[in-house]
């Protein structure tokens, strides 16, 4: 398969990730969100490391899974923090530090 | 003595008024006065015998030498040590300063003890000896110092001093402000001295590359060939530094208000020593004045000048220590004429004499006012039936209150009249020598500057005279003068040393033996054999019985019959007298030309420039800050979305740029 398949998919997941983000109010689907984000980074690594036969990108990729389950861990551990102060979670509720 | 074993003592002259001070403020309040005085006098005591032991050292090498102690400062090629100079010139100093120092401590120990109670604050009398300490430790290190830069850190330190001494009763004076504007007067008017000196200190590192007193004088001759302007100007800024320190024309406003500080810190800072820093320092640089003609003129004119003018205004003065105030002007002009005049060496031998009967006087005035607050709380305590009003009004240092006091303070009249006409020039007291050998070298190469200086000797026979008359012949024309009593012994025995040493001063550079001379002329620059001119002196000595003689008959012998009988001169002279009385308006003058002036400088840019234009500068960028802000903060939302959002739009901005580029 060409590389423009895996780039393009890559590029797919990671808009839909940013619109995720951006666009939905329950944390909890903006995780999975990041975590799309994560893998359409993933999806390049491991598709140049196995274009350019260097395991270099294979590599990287347990690191970014690892940094991205900690992340999660730290974010929902937050999140029930922040679910026992105001008894929601809705992400446009958090807006205490405004200017 | 070997100098080389007590060389390394020198230090310790200034160690042992630090340790004094130490002790004292660690243990002061536990030892008592007793304890405090015994200290501090022991300080002070112990200088004075590393000072003999110093001297005793040099006799066997006079040329002297120097103890390093610390290096100071190394910037570059430039260095500055604590090096202290043992030579004639500085150890004379030393023990003047240690051996008056030591007797008026003894002295304060007695003063201060009534002095504490009058003024109704006994926890003050620590202070006191710390700060006379302290004073000593500044003035060993002016006097020993090797250095123009060490020198600087003593002539600051003893300014200090006399700052905090002469406000020592900072909250008293009249309205309750007057003895600390007295200290503020006599910080400023020396601060314009003292930039003075800065500005000659820094024409010398600029010109000779160095501070050390050696070097200097010894390159002064060859900069002064090629650069005479130089010369001139650092020893004209210097003398700036004299007039403020020793009190000369234009300067000298402050030594009078001086005198607000108790009476032992007059007779040690304001008399004795630390007036005399100036003489000091323009004997030791004897080497740069005597390059260039001008400046010793001018030196010499500041000196003559400032001796008349100010024992004019001793004349017209009621105060007992404000007339020897000016009398120490006065005299200090004489030795700032001779120093100027290349008489080093008598400039030098009257600085000794002078710190002993002027010392004496000052000292012996303060027993006349101990004697007189003595008899003032005595009759107010016995319900007095003096007017209303007149009792807080009382001035114990208003000669017109006092009178008759020969036979209420016998010993204070006697040892006060060898002082009064030692300071007259009365043969063979120790002030007729010294001053007979200013007015020699003056007839001989300056007969302009020596008519000056015998007019302002007769002068001071003459109030001198009326000061003895006033004090101490007729009645006592007060209630409290009549209840004077004699001081204690701790007061009266140092009045008595110091009242031999102003007697037989004269000794120490006898015209026959010229001892003096031959122990200075190892460290002085250029010092020219003195003569003793027996026409000269018996001029003068003339012209002081002649002053005195004159002084009696308008004073003494039809004495002030109350103290509100106006003088006795004011009728005859006048509006002369009147100015006289207001020291010829010098401080109204000032006042009107510079410190209102300075004042309202002050006040423009105080109020307009910079609560106007300033503080409008910093409050604009403030407000500008504010303003940016306040619009600015609308998109800090709080919305963690639109921050992603924010952040994406910045990727991907970047991104654009780096793709595009």
């Amino acid at each position: 398969m060409p590389m423009s398949y895996y780039l393009i998919l890559s590029a797919a997941m990671f808009a839909i990730g940013v619109l995720g983000v951006i666009l939905r109010r329950n944390p909890l689907v903006v995780f999975m969100s990041l975590e799309l984000m994560f893998n359409a980074a993933n999806l390049v690594f491991v598709a140049f490391s196995a274009y350019h036969q260097i395991l270099d990108g294979d590599l990287f990729v347990f690191f970014v899974m690892t940094t991205a389950a900690a992340e999660v861990a730290v974010g929902l551990a937050l999140m029930v923090a922040i679910f026992r102060a105001k008894h929601t979670i809705d992400l446009d509720e958090m807006s205490m530090l405004k200017g | 003595m070997n100098f080389e074993t007590v060389l390394p003592l020198a230090p310790w002259v200034v160690f042992f008024p630090v340790l004094g001070i130490i002790l004292n403020l660690l243990f002061g309040k536990r030892l008592g006065e007793k304890g405090i005085g015994v200290i501090a006098s022991l300080a002070a005591g112990l200088s004075f015998g590393v000072a003999a032991l110093l001297a005793l050292g040099l006799t066997g090498h006079p040329e002297g030498g120097t103890y390093h102690l610390l290096r100071w400062l190394a910037i570059g090629d430039f260095t500055a040590d604590w090096n202290f100079r043992v030579d004639t010139l500085s150890v004379t100093m030393m023990l003047v300063v240690a051996g008056v120092g030591t007797l008026i401590h003894i002295y304060s120990i007695g003063y201060m003890h009534a002095d504490v109670r009058h003024e109704g604050d006994p926890a003050r009398f620590r202070r006191f000896f710390v700060f006379l300490n302290l004073f000593v430790a500044a003035m060993m290190i002016l006097v020993s110092a090797d250095n123009f830069l060490m020198l600087f850190v003593g002539w600051e330190g003893v300014g200090l001093c006399s700052y905090l001494l002469i406000g020592f009763w900072f909250e008293k004076g009249a309205g309750g402000i007057a003895n600390a504007q007295a200290a503020k007067k006599a910080f400023v008017v020396n601060r314009i001295g003292d930039f003075g000196l800065l500005i000659a200190i820094f024409l010398i590192f600029y010109n000779f590359g160095s501070l050390d007193f050696e070097t200097v004088f010894a390159q002064a001759p060859q900069v002064a060939a090629v650069l005479p302007g130089v010369i001139l100007a650092i020893t004209l800024f210097m003398l700036l530094g004299v007039t403020g320190k020793s009190a000369q024309l234009p300067l000298y406003v402050w030594l009078p208000d001086a005198m607000a500080g108790p009476t032992p810190v007059s007779a040690l800072i304001h008399a004795a020593t630390m007036v005399t820093a100036g003489v000091y320092l323009v004997a030791r640089s004897q080497a740069l004045y005597q390059q260039i003609a001008l400046a010793q003129d001018v030196v010499m004119w500041v000196g003559a000048a400032t001796a008349l003018f100010a024992a004019t205004i001793a004349l017209g003065q009621y105060d007992i220590k404000k007339v020897l105030a000016y009398s120490t002007i006065s005299q200090l002009g004489f030795m700032v004429t001779a120093v100027g005049m290349g008489a080093a060496v008598a400039g030098m031998f009257h600085l000794v004499t002078h710190a002993f009967f002027k010392a004496l006087l000052f000292l012996g005035a303060g027993s006349v006012i101990l004697g007189l607050e003595h008899g003032h709380e005595h009759a107010a305590a016995h319900g007095s039936h003096t007017e209303e009003g007149h009792h807080a009004a009382f001035d114990p240092q208003d000669m017109r209150n006092m009178g008759g006091l020969r036979g209420k303070m016998p010993l204070t009249f006697w040892v006060y009249l060898i002082g009064a006409l030692a300071l007259a020039g009365i043969a063979p007291l120790s002030g007729f020598f010294s001053k007979d050998e200013i007015l020699a070298d003056a007839s001989l190469h300056h007969p302009a500057v020596y008519v000056v200086l015998t007019a302002a000797a007769f002068l001071t026979a003459f109030y001198v005279a009326r000061q003895l008359a006033m004090v101490f012949f007729g009645k006592p024309r007060s209630e409290a003068a009549a209840g004077a009593v004699e001081s204690p012994p701790v007061v009266t025995v140092p009045l008595v040393i110091l009242a031999v040493l102003a007697a037989v001063g004269g000794l120490l550079n006898f015209p026959t033996t010229h001892w003096l001379e031959k122990w200075l002329e190892h460290s002085l620059y250029g010092v020219q054999p003195a003569k003793f001119i027996l026409s000269v002196a018996l001029i003068s000595l003339a012209v002081a019985l002649a002053g005195l003689l004159v002084g009696w008959l308008i004073y003494g012998r039809k004495p002030l019959a109350d103290a509100r009988q106006p003088d006795p001169l004011a009728r005859p002279l006048n509006g002369l007298f009147l100015a006289l009385e207001n020291k010829w308006w010098v401080d109204e003058l000032y006042q009107a030309l510079v410190v209102r002036p300075y004042l309202r400088l002050a006040q423009f840019l105080a109020q307009p420039v910079d609560q106007g234009v300033i503080d409008g500068l910093v409050n604009g960028v403030g407000n500008l800050m504010r303003a940016t802000a306040q619009s600015w903060r609308r998109i800090q939302n709080g919305y963690v979305r639109s921050y992603a959002l924010t952040i994406l739009l910045g990727v991907v901005l970047v991104i654009t740029y780096l793709v595009l580029r």
